[in-house]
């Protein structure tokens, strides 16, 4: 189920004023690789021990200020710089993001609305 | 001393000092036996890399004890170290038995009858003093533990260090055969050292060897009540085998025990307390950070009656359950940036609550910076500046403070909350009421952020920890709860969706963040819960069960229940991102091998199967768990299998964190 919504989210991702061909699944390959999910959780969901608390997933930073800042980061995420981390994979990883499901409304849980 | 009088009385001693002969003289006889028979020079068979330890060794480690403690002339010294241990109510001694102390262990269950202390088998010394150390949290007193006072002590330092760190009083006795030219030879002596005490001392609050029956009696008081007395921590005693196991020495006098009486806490003085006061209730935004503030569950109304009356944030670092989770004016910890004053409480690390360090920069190299604002005003109140130490840096970074009170915070609660009730002007009433109403939309905003950060990734595999943490609730939310452990992170959900409100409800981690903590920990704590009629619930991760897998025997062998949910990343996840991170700034790949992690962090390849770890030490178990759907219905069935008295463990693969 997911890997299929996955293949449908693939889609371009504009970048470097160029337009790429983005795969969601190869992201997500990528995104584990590359060990983003350690601190970002394999949804990208984040935490407050490990990412502070920023949620990647569904981004709303445009890709190249993503990439800026995947690139040339000196707080607590360590840099992935292009030799380690290629643009395509990069692009990708940001194409999986945009892909993963949504939350679920708040309100439509009942485990958080006791 | 004590040798000289008893040696010609013991048995003991006589066997042993054949068993010293034949085992000096056993091997190099039979080497001269065999060449004097030999009808021709034969070069003699290779010898093996290791030999096999000769008749005696071998017999002093493995066989039935060939000799008994005779009680010629008196009764054994254990017996009356055991009438000392009566008199201070430990309930129970978890132990890993060794033969250094073998008569003490021999007069516990036969003479004292195996009660007060109730001697509870442990695998492992670590798994021993973590035990005590999670008893301790619920029960609020020692437990005993008898260690093999080499051998044993080593295994046990972690976790006296974990309870040093974490201010938690554990008795700790290691035996220790120390007459060189009497104890037996061979592995005994291996098990003797000088000073077993030099281990630990860096991380104890005292230690002592006795050489009398008397000077047992009045160091095992001692140590009680310097252990006892905030701020609490370990102790220890290097207790000689010949001491237990021999006759009391007739001096002529007649043995007494000490009186135990406990000691008050130190208090903050009286002026430093006003000053305190003066500075908080004329601050805009005073701010009350809390570690390990509330011993007891009088801290937690102490804590809330301060804050009421200053309606000023309250930042509990977690340390202890110090402040209701459900109460408007717990904040989170980016309040310390708009602080004027801060008030910390038996914190661990005050540079840290006013400093942060990135791991990071041009060079992978750390930087420091302020989270405050220049001109801050800050106030400590920590008995743990009473007992700081040299060698092991667990008073982290020195940080100048303003008013510094070196007293037990909970102790100086009551003389703060009336200064500062006399202190207020009554022109800063409306506006610390105001205050007040501020936090309480913030307390609300924030309630509904963290409820929405909680549902990202909520269907995910493997299991969100937000998921886990919520699944389990449910099932237990109506029952008198304890979560006695939550190792290996869970992003701190428990703490910021749960209503923990009891002192009951959340008691901490480990202290000196020895990973192996939470398993024994959680069984000790459960063990006082059990007591006192609760429910115990853990989150298990799966690094820490693996240290010292064999506590979940211990519990199962004394049905000790406990609701254990693993949170199962499979990996030493901290130790995942270091390694990545160091990769990252050294502009390589790090290597995975077969695994998701950097090579020698992951536990995977083979996975562990917990569920049948536990299963074959007697606990109700399932696994694993990779689809939150079968959460539910899983944590259910343990629930009430933990209800009728047993330990439950659900394997549950989880997010990294």
């Amino acid at each position: 189920m997911r890997n299929a919504f996955i293949l449908i989210a693939a889609g371009l991702v504009l970048g470097g004023g160029a337009a790429f061909a983005a795969s969601a699944e190869n992201g997500k390959k990528a995104f584990v690789a590359h060990g983003c999910w350690q601190c970002h959780g394999f949804e990208g969901q984040g935490s407050v021990a490990t990412s502070n608390g920023t949620v990647i997933a569904h981004t709303q930073l445009p890709f190249e200020a993503f990439e800026t800042f995947v690139r040339s980061t000196n707080r607590a995420m360590p840099p992935y710089r292009e030799a380690i981390l290629s643009k395509a994979d990069l692009t990708d990883i940001y194409a999986y993001l945009q892909s993963v499901p949504k939350p679920p409304a708040v309100a439509s849980l009942p485990l958080l609305n006791p | 001393m004590a040798r000289e009088l008893s040696r010609t009385r013991l048995n003991r001693r006589k066997f042993m000092a054949g068993v010293a002969l034949a085992g000096a003289a056993g091997t190099p006889l039979a080497v001269q036996t065999a060449n004097a028979a030999a009808p021709a020079i034969e070069p003699p068979p290779p010898r093996p890399s290791a030999l096999p330890p000769n008749a005696a060794l071998a017999a002093a480690e493995t066989a039935p004890p060939q000799e008994i403690t005779q009680v010629e002339g008196g009764r054994p010294g254990s017996d009356f170290m055991v009438d000392v241990i009566k008199t201070l109510d430990i309930k129970y001694l978890p132990s890993n038995p060794a033969s250094s102390f073998r008569a003490l262990h021999e007069s516990l269950i036969d003479y004292g009858g195996n009660k007060q202390p109730e001697f509870l088998t442990c695998m492992h010394e670590e798994s021993a003093v973590g035990m005590a150390h999670g008893y301790f949290k619920i029960a609020g007193k020692p437990l005993l533990t008898l260690c093999h006072g080499t051998v044993g002590l080593q295994h046990a330092a972690m976790g006296i260090y974990n309870a040093w760190c974490d201010r938690v009083p554990v008795i700790v006795v290691g035996g220790n055969d120390m007459d060189a030219a009497h104890r037996p030879p061979g592995v005994p002596t291996f098990h003797s050292a000088q000073d077993i005490n030099a281990l630990v001392r860096d991380f104890t609050k005292w230690d002592d060897t006795p050489v009398s029956a008397q000077h047992f009696a009045q160091s095992f008081v001692r140590m009680y009540k310097i252990a006892t007395t905030p701020p609490y921590g370990p102790v220890m005693m290097s207790l000689d085998a010949g001491l237990q196991q021999e006759p009391i020495r007739d001096l002529g006098q007649k043995l007494y025990i000490p009186r135990f009486v406990p000691s008050s806490p130190p208090q903050g003085d009286s002026g430093a307390v006003k000053e305190a006061a003066r500075l908080l209730v004329n601050a805009e935004h005073p701010v009350i950070v809390v570690d390990r503030a509330a011993r007891t569950p009088d801290g937690i109304k102490l804590l809330v009656e301060l804050a009421d009356t200053l309606q000023a944030a309250v930042v509990d670092q977690g340390g202890r359950m110090n402040f209701p989770k459900t109460h408007y004016l717990n904040r989170p910890p980016n309040v310390i940036g708009q602080a004027d004053v801060i008030i910390g409480m038996e914190l661990s690390d005050f540079w840290g609550v006013v400093n942060g360090f990135v791991d990071n920069g041009s060079n992978g190299i750390g930087f420091n910076e302020t989270k405050i604002k220049a001109g801050t005003k800050l106030i400590s109140i920590s008995s743990v500046e009473l007992i700081t130490k040299s060698n092991y840096q667990d008073f982290q970074r020195f940080q100048v403070v303003d008013v510094s009170m070196p007293a037990d915070a909970e102790a100086t609660l009551p003389a703060l909350i009336e200064a500062v009730k006399s202190a207020i002007p009554n022109d800063r009433k409306a506006a610390i009421a105001q205050r007040g109403e501020t936090f309480r939309k913030a307390y609300a905003n924030g309630r509904e952020n963290v409820k929405k950060a909680a549902a990202i990734a909520w269907d995910a595999s493997p299991i969100s920890t937000a998921r886990l943490v919520m699944e389990t609730w449910a099932q237990i939310k109506d029952l008198d709860w304890s979560l006695v452990a939550s190792e290996g992170n869970v992003s701190n959900w428990p703490n910021r969706l749960w209503p923990m409100e009891k002192h009951h409800h959340w008691l901490g981690r480990s202290g000196g963040y020895g990973v192996g903590y939470g398993a024994p920990a959680s069984v000790g704590a459960a063990l006082a819960n059990r007591d006192l009629g609760r429910f115990s619930v853990s989150i298990q991760s799966d690094g820490d069960l693996m240290y010292a897998p064999g506590v979940l025997w211990t519990a199962a062998r004394h049905k000790i229940p406990l609701l254990a949910v693993m949170h199962n990343n499979r990996g030493y996840h901290q130790e995942v991102m270091h390694v990545q991170r160091l990769a990252n700034f050294r502009n390589r790949v790090a290597y995975l091998g077969n695994d998701l992690a950097p090579l020698g962090t992951g536990i995977q390849n083979p996975d562990i199967e917990y569920h049948k770890l536990a299963e074959s030490m007697g606990w109700w178990a399932k696994g694993p768990i990779k689809d939150p759907a079968d959460l539910a219905p899983a944590i259910k069935e343990a629930v009430a299998v933990v209800k009728s008295g047993q330990p439950a463990l659900l394997n549950v693969w989880t997010q990294p964190r």
